[in-house]
């Protein structure tokens, strides 16, 4: 059978959950990990006769994404009961947006730092605000026949994100994710945490294949149950070979299978057919009337777009040009979120040299938060101390060889640059002194000369070995420097 | 407008509403006479007409994102036909 050249469509279908106090439509508090069932009233476990009321900061929050995300903002927006039983929507249906969603027609920039695939636009369809379910367990202990339901988490104001089929490889579905999760965290809209469930990705997925006759499309699988980035990234690539095995084997085409929903298999690291999707309208959409409608004025989308703040896609570019970093440095710093931003900035403008502030934040700074598990506020030495410290290396008046002890020292005393480099007993060695102690040492050692001049520049590091004995102050990488020099001038 | 008893039986169904063969007959006539009703408003121009998303005046009804005190489990729980005092218990759900 011939190969078939294909291209990947995917379009995702995003729900986060909103940093509120509250739930969507009552005062019970909106918290992961609180005892089952500690969190409900008579509004979300859905008792006859409640009256939910928005809370005006879920919708704020949901404005505030939607504008970031590029959206329009709808003048009037309204609220739909979305019909079906599962016995963890204790109200028979759902309040979400159906046909006046909130916004429409946005777009979020991705881009790959190390160049895999090109800059692009990812489509928004719409954004909508939802009130979330509560959690079914299903014990799979044998004997237990029951599912347990915990209405913790019903009624808690959700954010779902419907782009455009705009992807095109599992890796630019990973880069929308992580930009769109680092959007939402600067935003302080969501904390994204998909171990707790509070970000939660579903794909559509078909190809084009390129035949003879022209473009085939395949039937759309909803691909659900993706618990982590990596595992949407796999999921893609399976079900991207699956289908074009399965068009291989059945010819089927878009619109003469009905959807199919797969969920991933985590395990198994395939993709499992589920229950087939109901037609939409099955949900039997109409507009809630507990909710009245909501209008938003172009002086409100004006305010929000104000107290956005300065955005990741917005620093990342500034903070390469103001300091001469790379992209990919850029990029880590930005990922790691406002806190490190600002230290790496004070850090590079009291230094005077952005590359190495780039590099003692990203390497050692991060590396100690992470061994440490320390927020950025945590860490013990402030931008203006580490700042000093760069500005010493940058300006070649703290050898490259000991920074690091200086650093460790800083970090367990706190001190200032000086007070450790003293406290260490670390001097600068003057020029005339490594000069004539490298002239003493390429004297001494004939045999690591010769060495040297059969090509065997390894050997240098004898001298510096002895150096460092001798002094331990001196800059190996300039002990070595010399010494090459004054060996090849001997040569000449 | 004419109503089958297949539509019927799809709404019995997506409302879990088990139907037998002589109320299946009976509510068909009698939903077709409802909906009957409603398509009256089918005859009006409603041409340049705002459609009107809810039948109260009102806008923007909002309240503030404070914490109310929940109710205590046990309370919570009360009316359930089955729970394990931490938990509503229902019939397995199977995951097809």
């Amino acid at each position: 059978m011939s190969e078939h050249r294909y291209e990947l469509v995917v379009g995702l279908e995003v729900h986060v959950q909103l940093l509120t106090q509250t739930k969507l439509f009552c005062g019970c508090r909106n918290q992961f990990g609180a005892p089952p069932n500690t969190l409900t009233c008579p509004v979300c476990l859905g008792l006859p006769g409640t009256l939910p009321v928005m809370n005006q900061q879920a919708f704020q929050l949901a404005l505030k994404a939607a504008v970031a995300l590029n959206c329009e903002i709808a003048p009037v927006t309204k609220w739909d009961r979305k019909n079906y039983f599962y016995p963890d929507l204790p109200k028979g249906y759902q309040i979400s947006q159906y046909d006046l969603p909130f916004s429409r027609n946005g777009y979020l920039e991705i881009s790959d730092p190390r160049g895999r695939f090109g800059p692009k636009r990812v489509g928004i369809i719409r954004v909508h605000l939802e009130e979330d379910a509560g959690k079914s367990l299903h014990d799979e202990t044998a004997g237990q026949a029951d599912s347990r339901i915990d209405l913790n988490r019903a009624g808690t104001p959700l954010l779902e994100i419907v782009t455009r089929p705009d992807i095109r490889s599992p890796e630019e579905a990973k880069a929308f994710l992580t930009e769109l999760k680092l959007l939402l965290t600067y935003l302080e809209v969501s904390d994204c945490n998909m171990q707790e469930g509070s970000l939660r990705v579903d794909a559509n997925v078909n190809l084009h294949i390129h035949t003879p006759e022209g473009t085939v499309a395949t039937p759309i699988v909803e691909v659900k149950n993706m618990n982590s980035f990596r595992a949407v990234e796999r999921a893609l690539a399976y079900e991207a070979q699956r289908q074009y095995h399965q068009w291989l084997s059945t010819g089927h085409r878009l619109g003469q299978v009905p959807k199919q929903t797969r969920g991933w298999d985590d395990q198994a690291q395939i993709t499992r057919p589920q229950r087939q999707k109901e037609e939409s309208s099955d949900y039997r959409y109409f507009p809630d009337p507990d909710l009245v409608p909501v209008t938003v004025s172009p002086e409100q989308i004006e305010q929000v777009r104000q107290s956005l703040g300065e955005l990741p896609a917005t620093i990342r570019e500034r903070i390469q040009k103001q300091y001469g970093i790379t992209p990919y440095d850029a990029d880590v710093i930005v990922s790691q979120g406002r806190a490190v931003v600002e230290y790496f900035e004070k850090v590079a403008q009291v230094s005077g040299n952005g590359k190495q502030a780039a590099n003692w934040v990203q390497r050692d700074v991060l590396r100690t938060l992470k061994e440490r598990q320390w927020t950025m506020e945590q860490f013990p030495l402030s931008a203006e101390q580490l700042g000093q410290f760069v500005a010493r290396i940058a300006q070649g008046r703290l050898a490259s060889s000991r920074a690091r002890e200086v650093f460790d020292h800083m970090l367990r005393t706190q001190q200032d640059v000086d007070t450790a480099i003293e406290a260490l007993g670390i001097q600068t060695v003057d020029e005339d002194t490594l000069q004539e102690l490298c002239r003493r040492l390429v004297e001494a050692n004939p045999k690591v000369v010769q060495q040297v001049r059969q090509g065997k520049t390894k050997a240098l590091g004898a001298l510096v070995g002895q150096a460092k004995r001798e002094n331990p102050n001196v800059d190996p990488r300039r002990v070595q420097e010399i010494c090459r020099q004054l060996i090849e001038q001997a040569e000449a | 407008m004419a109503l089958t008893r297949a539509e019927v039986e799809k709404v019995a169904l997506l409302a879990r509403l088990e139907l037998e063969p002589q109320e299946l007959e009976l509510l068909t006539a009698q939903l077709a006479r409802v909906v009957e009703y409603v398509d009256q408003l089918a005859q009006l121009d409603t041409q340049g007409v705002e459609p009107l998303a809810h039948a109260v005046e009102l806008t923007n009804v909002f309240r503030p994102d404070q914490v109310q005190p929940s109710l205590p489990r046990q309370k919570a729980l009360q009316q359930a036909p089955r729970t394990d005092g931490e938990f509503f218990r229902v019939p397995a759900v199977l995951e097809p």
